[in-house]
C-alpha cells in the first residue's frame, strides 16, 4: 500500500440524480420476503383456517341457521377468509421491521434516498398483496366442503383491500414502534387476536346482548367482516356503507398517524 | 465544492425515557454529547482518515451524513447537498459500509445487491454489479445465501452494497475489522482503485498502519471533539514519535492534559 498524493486535485464526481424510485423495489422485496417462505406465510394460516372450519362445521352445522337462511359452516367461511387476511396484513410488515431491526439490515433501507411515503405504500401494498393471497387461498380450500359464491364481488374487493390495507398500516406502526419480539407478541395477542375473535368471525352480533351488540360497534375490525360478508350473501348486520365509511376513516387516520411517525424517523433516524 | 462537509455540526443523545420524564414535569438527564461543534471539510478525491477512541463520535458523525441520525444542531452537506433539506440527492452520492456485519437472511449475494441497487433506482445494474463481485473476490459466492457466508465474506458484500449505486463519496466505518488478510488486501486494492478514479473515501479504523499507508489527510476525534486535523505526514512531523499509532497515542494523551490546545490546521 501506498499514500495517495496529500492534495488531490480531482473534480467532484457527480451522484447518478437521473435515477428513479427505489418504492418498487421495496415492494418487490417485501413480496419475496413472505413468498420465500410461503409455507409458513400463506400454506399454514390456510391450515388454521380449514381446522377451525371442520371443527365449528362438525359441532354445528345443521343446528344453528344465521341472517334467517344462511348454513352456519357458510356464514363462518367468510368471517376466517376475513381474519386470516387481518391476521396476515398485520404480521407481514410487523415481522419485516422488527426482524430487519433485531438483525441490523434495517440499515440498508434507510441509507437509500426512499422517502417516507415510498416505505409505507411499499410496506402497506406488500401487507394487502399477503393478505388477499391467504383470503383467496382459504376461500379456494373451503370452496371443497361449501360452493360459496359471491354476491357482490366489488364489495368483496372493495373490503379485502381496505381491511388489509389498515391492519398493513397498524402492523408498519407496531413494527416502528416494538424495539423486542415480546413487544410485537405483546401488541398481537392483546390487541389483534382480541379485536379479530370478537368482532363477529364465529357469529352475529344480533345473537349477543344488548350491550356486547354496542361494545362490537366499537371495534373496527367488526366493520371489514360484516362488510366483507355482505359481499357474500348480500346481507349483514349493518348497512355496508356504513362499515365502508368505518373502514375507510380507520385506514385514513391510521395511514396520517404511521406517515407521520415514518417522517420523523420514529425510532428509525435516531 | 467540498465532497463533505460538516459546520459545528454537534450531536446529543437524549437519555431513555426523556419523553415520559417531560410528560410528568420531572427534569430528566442532559443526555449523552456524543459530538461537539465539529467542523470539517473534505476535499474531492481525498482519502481521508477519521480516527479516534471507542466512543469519540466516529459513527455519529458517520450516522449524521447518511441521514441515520439527525445533528441536534449544525449543518452537514455530501457534494454540496444538505442531507436533511436534500437528503434524496445527498444520499444517492453517499455510500456507506456498515460497521456491524448485518445482512438478510433471505437472499443470496446477487439478489441483495440488486436490492440494494433498485434502492437507489437502478434497476438495470448486472454489469457494475458483476464487477463489483469480482473485485471483491465474490464472483463464485453470486448465487450462494447470506447465511451461508462466512464473516469474511459477509463483510465483502457490505462493502458490495455501499458501492452498487458508484457514489462519489464511500465511508468506510471500520470494514476490516476481524477479516483476513486477503480480505483487507483485496479490499484496499479495490478502493485505492476508486479514489484513484475520483471518489473520496472516509476511512475509520483501528488498524492506524491502514490509515498511515492509506490517508492523505487525519481527523482524530477525542470526546466529539476534533483534537487533531492535518495531512498525515504533518501530523508525524508535529507531534513526533516513530508512526502513526506512536503519534495518535500522543495526541489522546495531550487532548487528556487541562491545557491541552488543539492540534488542528
Amino acid at each position: 500500500m501506498s499514500p495517495p498524493d496529500t492534495v488531490p486535485a480531482q473534480p467532484l464526481l457527480q451522484p447518478r440524480l437521473d435515477a428513479g424510485s427505489g418504492f418498487p423495489t421495496l415492494l418487490r422485496k417485501e413480496l419475496l420476503r413472505f413468498w420465500k417462505v410461503s409455507f409458513q406465510t400463506i400454506a399454514a394460516p390456510v391450515i388454521t383456517a380449514l381446522l377451525y372450519l371442520l371443527v365449528f362445521a362438525q359441532v354445528l352445522e345443521g343446528r344453528v341457521m344465521v341472517y334467517g337462511s344462511v348454513a352456519y359452516t357458510a356464514f363462518l367461511i367468510p368471517g376466517l377468509m376475513m381474519m386470516s387476511m387481518l391476521q396476515n396484513a398485520f404480521a407481514n410488515p410487523s415481522s419485516s421491521l422488527i426482524q430487519s431491526r433485531i438483525t441490523g439490515n434495517l440499515v440498508f433501507m434507510l441509507l437509500p434516498p426512499l422517502s417516507h411515503r415510498e416505505i409505507f405504500a411499499a410496506y402497506v401494498l406488500a401487507a394487502i398483496v399477503r393478505g388477499i393471497a391467504v383470503g383467496l387461498c382459504v376461500w379456494l380450500v373451503a370452496l371443497f366442503f361449501v360452493p360459496l359464491w359471491p354476491q357482490y364481488p366489488g364489495w368483496i374487493a372493495v373490503f379485502a383491500v381496505l381491511a388489509c390495507g389498515t391492519m398493513g398500516v397498524l402492523g408498519l406502526v407496531a413494527g416502528l414502534w416494538s424495539e423486542k419480539f415480546d413487544q410485537l407478541a405483546a401488541f398481537q395477542n392483546f390487541l389483534i387476536m382480541p379485536a379479530t375473535f370478537l368482532s363477529g368471525v364465529f357469529y352475529s352480533i344480533h345473537t349477543l346482548p344488548t350491550f356486547w351488540q354496542n361494545v362490537s360497534h366499537w371495534n373496527p375490525i367488526f366493520y371489514t367482516i360484516d362488510g366483507f360478508r355482505y359481499g357474500f350473501f348480500a346481507v349483514s348486520d349493518v348497512s355496508p356503507w356504513r362499515s365502508l365509511m368505518v373502514v375507510a376513516g380507520v385506514f385514513i387516520a391510521l395511514s396520517l398517524y404511521a406517515l407521520r411517525l415514518l417522517s420523523s424517523g420514529y425510532k428509525l433516524r435516531n | 465544492m467540498t465532497a463533505v462537509s460538516l459546520e459545528n455540526v454537534s450531536k446529543i443523545y437524549a437519555p431513555r425515557n426523556a419523553g415520559w420524564k417531560k410528560l410528568f414535569g420531572r427534569a430528566s438527564e442532559p443526555g449523552f454529547q456524543a459530538l461537539d461543534h465539529v467542523s470539517l471539510s473534505i476535499e474531492p478525491g481525498e482519502f481521508f482518515g477519521l480516527l479516534g477512541p471507542n466512543g469519540a463520535g466516529k459513527t455519529s458523525l458517520i450516522s449524521i451524513l447518511a441521514g441515520l441520525v439527525k445533528a441536534t444542531t449544525g449543518r452537514a452537506s455530501v457534494c454540496g447537498y444538505d442531507v436533511v433539506a436534500d437528503y434524496k440527492q445527498a444520499r444517492r452520492a453517499l455510500g456507506v459500509v456498515p460497521q456491524e456485519l448485518v445482512y438478510d437472511p433471505f437472499f443470496t449475494v446477487r439478489e441483495t445487491l440488486r436490492i440494494q441497487s433498485g434502492y437507489f433506482g437502478l434497476r438495470k445494474n448486472d454489469d457494475w454489479i458483476d464487477e463489483i463481485l469480482f473485485n471483491l473476490g465474490l464472483a463464485d459466492k453470486a448465487n450462494s445465501n447470506m447465511r451461508a457466508l462466512s464473516g469474511g465474506m459477509k463483510r465483502r458484500v457490505l462493502v458490495a452494497q455501499a458501492l452498487v449505486h458508484r457514489p462519489p463519496v464511500i465511508v468506510l466505518d471500520e470494514p476490516t475489522a476481524g477479516v483476513d488478510v486477503d480480505l483487507r488486501r483485496t479490499l484496499w486494492e479495490f478502493i485505492s482503485r476508486l479514489n484513484k478514479a475520483g471518489h473520496t473515501i472516509m476511512l475509520t479504523t483501528h488498524y492506524l498502519e491502514e490509515a498511515e499507508a492509506l490517508c492523505g489527510r487525519i481527523a482524530m476525534l477525542k470526546n466529539g471533539r476534533i483534537v487533531a486535523l492535518d495531512t498525515t505526514e504533518a501530523l508525524l512531523a508535529r507531534v513526533g514519535g516513530v508512526d502513526l499509532e506512536d503519534a495518535f497515542v500522543r495526541i489522546m494523551h495531550q487532548a487528556d492534559a487541562p491545557s491541552s490546545q488543539e492540534i488542528t490546521v
